[in-house]
């Protein structure tokens, strides 16, 4: 259950796609940690990641944790991003037999989680396919 | 640095315990444990849990679990690593008598996990993941076994049903095992029909949510031999870890915290994977099962599945696991599952495993692994002679 704090304090991170990269060695680093996962060194420089990638696996959630009722059945999915890292996240805007490993899927913001009557509506990524540019 | 061992194991059925309370299940645990050892003071107690706040709305489990074992004033604190929680508190334990600070310790692992709904237990496990940014996302913890699952079956070109020996073998073992939750058996024919629970994982890929609780007494191996006729050495106890979200491993079909954790046990032991005799592993999920016997060198990448498929985790086999029903089976309260494992190793090492018997058991290990990956307690025990 998300409160608020928690949620503002990652507002950078649910709808920019915030991280960072390593000056050091050109790590991209998402979630930000400020120090390397690769060469350990200081990464505290931002940098926001494009929203692209792919499908790395996916599955469909019909047991859902509380605060989730209202998506069940919901696919959730390790998205490999362009830039490198890996992001967990829900899929949305496609059909659970539609989704295929290495699917190209991007970021867009939708509401994640919602706390009944009273709590905080989250809003954060999700991924949907590609949608492609009409053709001429 | 003293060598340690165990002199006494309890342990309650697995099950759903309506009419038993948090308190008298870890009391009824570690009762056995000390009636099994002779001895009814220690210099300290741990208690191995993961969930007793979110779902029964009582911490402070040491104290609370010393006064009613009638060992009010004793040292006692709660030791928390996720799904690891027992295994760790035993390490905790085996550091204090190893480093001369204790002689008699306690070790308990406990969990209720049924005094909640479904959801609630559902929601607080999530706990043990990324809670900003893999629960954030709705993301169970059956969802990260699931898609650890299906990123191996593509790796790996597997099957679904190709994960079917590893419940038939827990069920087949648990059968026979009077503390173990479940003695109905599993065929390939009710592995393919078992409802989906997250796709690929099925209601028989998964460990059950439940009640239970075991403990251990430990002291320096030198008087052992003195309090028990049938001790057991520690010969490893290590812990591993890894990122603890999935998204953050450097490949996440490579357990790290595993492989490093069988590594430092297997040095501590001066041991390899062939030395072992029985594998008490953390199949919490079948693809944990699979994922585990390559991280501890029992198959190459990949070849995890297959092992299980060639039947050799079979109690005959090259590399026998979940000899009295595994996480699958006998059950899986998390916090206390640790101590489980520890227990079985020593049912099995004394010859007292009954049908599921291992023969000639002399050195077996346990592996408790905490969310999906990162934490990992290894111990390796030894018959004394």
């Amino acid at each position: 259950m998300m409160n608020v704090p928690q949620n503002w304090r990652l507002n950078q991170q649910r709808y920019r796609l915030v991280g960072e990269i390593c000056e050091h060695c050109g790590k991209r680093i998402f979630p930000p940690r400020d120090v390397c996962p690769e060469c350990e060194a200081p990464a505290k420089t931002p940098l926001q990641f494009s929203g692209r990638g792919e499908v790395y696996s996916y599955s469909t959630v019909y047991n859902s944790p509380r605060g989730f009722e209202e998506f069940a059945p919901y696919t959730v999915a390790l998205v490999r991003l362009e830039e490198g890292p890996m992001v967990a996240a829900q899929l949305t805007d496609v059909d659970a037999d539609q989704v295929r490993i290495g699917m190209p899927v991007e970021m867009v913001t939708r509401r994640v989680q919602s706390n009944g009557e009273e709590g905080a509506i989250v809003y954060g990524y999700k991924f949907r396919p590609v949608v492609r540019p009409a053709a001429p | 640095m003293r060598d340690v061992a165990i002199i006494g194991v309890g342990q309650t059925k697995v099950g759903e315990h309506w009419d038993v309370g948090l308190r008298h299940l870890a009391l009824e645990a570690l009762q056995a444990a000390m009636a099994d050892a002779h001895v009814t003071r220690a210099d300290a107690l741990y208690v191995g849990n993961m969930l007793s706040g979110e779902l029964t709305g009582q911490e402070h489990l040491g104290a609370l679990v010393a006064d009613f074992a009638g060992l009010r004033g004793i040292e006692a604190v709660k030791i928390e690593a996720a799904c690891s929680s027992g295994a760790a508190a035993l390490r905790m334990g085996y550091i204090a008598v190893a480093g001369g600070m204790a002689d008699i310790i306690f070790v308990v692992g406990v969990e209720k996990m049924t005094d909640t709904l479904g959801p609630d237990a559902t929601t607080a496990l999530a706990m043990a993941a990324d809670a900003d940014y893999e629960a954030a996302q709705g993301i169970s913890f059956v969802a990260l076994n699931a898609l650890l699952m299906q990123r191996y079956m593509y790796e790996y070109g597997y099957r679904r049903q190709d994960f079917a020996p590893f419940a038939i073998n827990a069920h087949r073992n648990a059968s026979h095992n009077p503390y173990a939750m479940f003695d109905f058996s599993v065929t390939t024919e009710r592995f393919a029909q078992a409802p989906m629970i997250c796709d690929p994982v099925s209601l028989l890929d998964s460990s059950p949510i439940c009640d239970g609780a075991a403990a251990v007494v430990l002291a320096p191996a030198d008087v052992a031999c003195t309090l028990s006729s049938t001790p057991v050495r520690i010969a490893a106890s290590a812990i591993g870890t890894d990122a603890l979200a999935l998204h953050d491993r450097r490949d996440p079909l490579v357990l790290d915290g595993a492989r490093l954790s069988t590594q430092r046990a297997y040095e501590q032991a001066h041991v390899t994977p062939q030395d072992i005799d029985l594998f008490e592993l953390h199949d919490a999920f079948s693809i944990m099962a699979a994922l585990s016997l390559e991280a501890a060198g029992f198959a190459e990448r990949g070849e995890g599945v297959r092992l299980a498929l060639e039947g050799e985790i079979a109690l005959d086999g090259r590399v026998p696991i979940a000899t009295m029903g595994g996480l699958k089976a006998r059950g899986h309260p998390v916090g206390a599952t640790g101590i489980y494992q520890i227990v079985e190793v020593v049912q099995q090492l004394r010859g007292l495993a009954g049908e599921n018997q291992v023969v000639n058991a002399y050195r077996g290990m346990a592996q408790n692994i905490g969310g999906s990956g990162a934490t990992v307690v290894t111990h390796i025990l030894e018959r004394m002679e």
